[in-house]
């Protein structure tokens, strides 16, 4: 009995104080969670930013789901979505384990890949607006045939253009993650199969990508949720143009609040966004499995 | 058990502490200007009018310290944005800079701006300065809630000379003599017309010079009163079927739909030769004095005025653009503020200083009596045109997507802009938009 007890104690002792959680706490209540319940209330609203707030029901609601740009705003959202997640995920696992490798030359590269993280995303857009220019930019500049099309202004192209900036700029944050993950893995794993006669690739596929396995779960939901977040960068590239080609559904929220000035619209748009994010973060950690507490690493 | 409790009590106030000097941090941004409640504050625009608007309230402070006024500058897009949601939320600044039209009747309907009409009447001579035209789009249901800042702007049919003397070609006076054109130029491996399209409003210019040269004026006073079916008018579908067939036959630049013209890239492919023509605002005639000093001072820039449409109904001297940028002064703006601004809208706007350094940049200011000064500028061509245009205008065209609703407007400029990418026909434009009416 005793000793159940002190057991009992001595694990509730073990943890921090609940209390360190507080300011985390106190600050995602003010920042998050009233925000959200403001537009939330704000989605049943008419409000043009300047006038008072009429209660309207389901009148932004009707308007934002009947219209037909928003299908094309999570239509492009989607693309966007999974042609970054296709080009991303395979190039910076293999850069991640690429890098993680202890030559000096490697060390040396990946500090050049990792160059583009430390620019903002509205540099990196500017910077690539006036390579792309159909007129001054490379192409034109260089005279070299393949370079010169309409990168930004053709409605087909458009799309993966944006998908190659997004990469350029976030492929060596998701190699650091996986450069990060495949230095965790114990080595003796790697001499265990070298003894078995394991290859290169064999070691690759049968010992890294497993023991990979929560380090691509956290980079694919950063992946894919980090899409629905695509903003800035695009609104500066091509300001979601030409047409509707790149009007992804934060942009369209934002435009719809800050250049139509409908605000109870794009919070009936932000209310989807959230709830899309939210399906998605949480579809991707049941893909992890329920025993993600359980060792990866028995018998190394 | 006490030291645990103790423990808790000082974790919980060094959390709370932690939370207030973070909080703090946050909040450490651009204090509020109207709320401040100290001087008077202005928002300008960068650009053409930037080093004018400059100098006059330096001046204006170095004479009046006790009612001076802090000025701050923002790029054009970036202001609208701003400007809008900081009058929403009282953060706006007392002197609010503005077009007139549909954005100025959401100010006076949600009351953020002073009715100046008492003002005006006590003092005639404010009223007296302006070009009449200009003057009456600062006004909301005959009463004055903004007056004119600074230089007029009509769009103008913008020629680079040279490239019209290599191809042996004139500038065209009609629709048919443009289409003309267009294969002369292609030939000469130059592109008839330089456009922003990736900006949209450079698009608009098109549909509103082609509306009131095929229907005149009322065609869009018609939408602009919000009057139900207003933008199936004929018109407008011939003007959109026109800029179609223009696209069609390779008009636009190559890429046009990529090309900002915010970042002047418009003017740069006139000026450089690729094009050889671009309608765009009287405002770029500033830019590229500066930016491609030979080409202007050289006489190579050529400018005109939107040719006309056979069997169209507008009158050829009708123009289109803004007439002016305005002042309205904040409600929310303390006393102090307001007379400050007050009096700076009397005796520090347009003095001879101002006056001269607009004609020096290239702009024409929106004030009478001023020929003799336009005609002794170098650049007389170019004012002299620009000040005629506007004076004998019988009807002058607010640009459409300050006109209308900010709802309204934003619609119209991506349709439009699908227009001119083929993506949809003149009919699906033109009901889509019927459907914006009165919104």
């Amino acid at each position: 009995m005793t000793i159940t007890s002190s057991n009992r104690r001595r694990a509730r002792d073990a943890g921090p104080s609940g209390w360190l959680a507080a300011p985390a706490l106190v600050f995602f209540l003010v920042f998050a969670v009233v925000p959200l319940a403001g537009v939330v209330f704000l989605s049943f609203t008419s409000w043009d930013g300047l006038r008072e707030i009429r209660l309207e029901g389901l009148a932004s609601w009707t308007t934002v789901l009947t219209d037909p740009v928003t299908g094309n705003a999570l239509l492009v959202t989607a693309k966007i979505m999974f042609f970054s997640f296709i080009v991303q995920a395979p190039i910076s696992l293999l850069l991640g384990v690429f890098t993680a490798g202890s030559q000096k030359y490697r060390a040396a590269l990946a500090v050049l890949y990792f160059l583009p993280l430390l620019l903002s995303s509205a540099a990196v857009a500017i910077a690539f607006k006036a390579l792309l220019d159909p007129n001054f930019g490379l192409g034109p500049g260089l005279q070299v045939p393949i370079l010169i099309q309409d990168w930004l202004g053709n409605s087909d192209l458009v799309l993966f253009v944006v998908v190659f900036v997004i990469a350029w700029q976030f492929v060596p944050f998701h190699t650091l993650i996986y450069q990060g993950g495949v230095r965790q893995i114990p080595t003796s794993l790697y001499e265990a199969a070298e003894i078995d006669g394991a290859g290169r690739v064999r070691q690759f596929l049968n010992i890294t990508l497993p023991q990979l396995k929560y380090t691509i779960i956290t980079s694919s939901t950063l992946m894919v949720v980090g899409s629905l977040a695509y903003f800035d960068l695009i609104f500066v590239l091509t300001g979601g143009g030409p047409g509707y080609s790149t009007r992804l559904l934060p942009l369209h929220m934002y435009l719809t609040g800050f250049k139509a000035n409908d605000m109870g619209a794009a919070s009936a748009l932000g209310v989807i966004l959230i709830v899309i994010g939210l399906g998605l973060a949480l579809l991707l950690q049941r893909l992890g499995g329920k025993n993600r507490n359980d060792s990866q690493l028995e018998g190394a | 058990m006490t030291t645990r409790k103790l423990r808790s009590v000082a974790m919980a106030i060094s959390a709370a502490a932690l939370s207030v000097s973070l909080a703090a941090c946050g909040s450490s941004g651009p204090a509020g200007s109207t709320a401040a409640g100290d001087g008077a504050s202005m928002w300008g625009l960068t650009g053409g009018n930037q080093p004018v608007l400059q100098k006059s309230v330096e001046a204006w402070n170095s004479a009046h310290s006790d009612q001076s006024i802090k000025l701050d500058f923002f790029a054009n897009d970036a202001y609208k944005t701003k400007v809008r949601t900081a009058v929403g939320a009282g953060e706006g600044p007392t002197f609010i800079y503005g077009w007139g039209g549909g954005v100025l009747k959401s100010y006076v309907d949600a009351d953020q701006v002073e009715d100046l009409s008492a003002f005006v009447k006590e003092n005639p001579e404010v009223k007296e300065r302006y070009l009449p035209a200009v003057l009456k789009n600062g006004e909301i249901d005959g009463k004055t809630y903004a007056l004119p800042n600074n230089n007029v702007q009509p769009v103008v049919l913008y020629y680079n000379k040279e490239v019209f003397d290599k191809v042996g070609a004139q500038p065209p006076k009609t629709w048919g003599e443009l289409m003309a054109l267009v294969p002369k130029f292609k030939e000469a491996g130059i592109a008839p017309f330089s456009l922003g399209g990736q900006s949209k409003w450079p698009d608009l210019m098109w549909l509103e010079y082609l509306v009131e040269r095929i229907g005149g004026p009322e065609v869009f006073a018609n939408i602009a009163a919000d009057k139900p079916g207003a933008w199936s008018d004929p018109a407008v579908t011939e003007a959109l079927t026109k800029i179609q067939q223009l696209a069609d036959a390779g008009g636009f630049v190559n890429g046009f739909s990529s090309i900002a013209a915010d970042s002047n890239a418009d003017q740069a492919l006139l000026y450089t030769g690729k094009a050889a023509m671009v309608l765009q605002g009287g405002w770029i005639y500033q830019g590229m004095k500066k930016d491609a000093g030979s080409f202007v001072t050289g006489g190579k820039l050529g400018f005109t005025t939107f040719p006309t449409v056979e069997g169209g109904k507008g009158d050829p001297a009708n123009v289109v653009g803004n007439p002016s940028n305005f002042w309205s002064i904040s409600a929310k703006a303390t006393d102090e503020q307001k007379k400050a601004a007050l009096n700076y809208v009397k005796d520090g706007m347009f003095t001879d200083a101002d006056t001269d350094a607009l004609i020096a940049s290239g702009a024409v200011p929106v004030i009478n009596g001023i020929e003799s000064k336009l005609a002794a500028s170098p650049d007389k061509d170019f004012l002299t045109f620009v000040y005629g245009l506007a004076k004998n205008a019988p009807s002058f065209t607010l640009s459409w997507d300050q006109a209308l609703s900010p709802a309204q407007g934003d619609a119209m400029l991506s349709n439009l802009d699908q227009i001119f990418l083929k993506k949809i026909t003149p009919q699906q434009f033109v009901s889509t938009m019927n459907a914006t009416i009165g919104k």
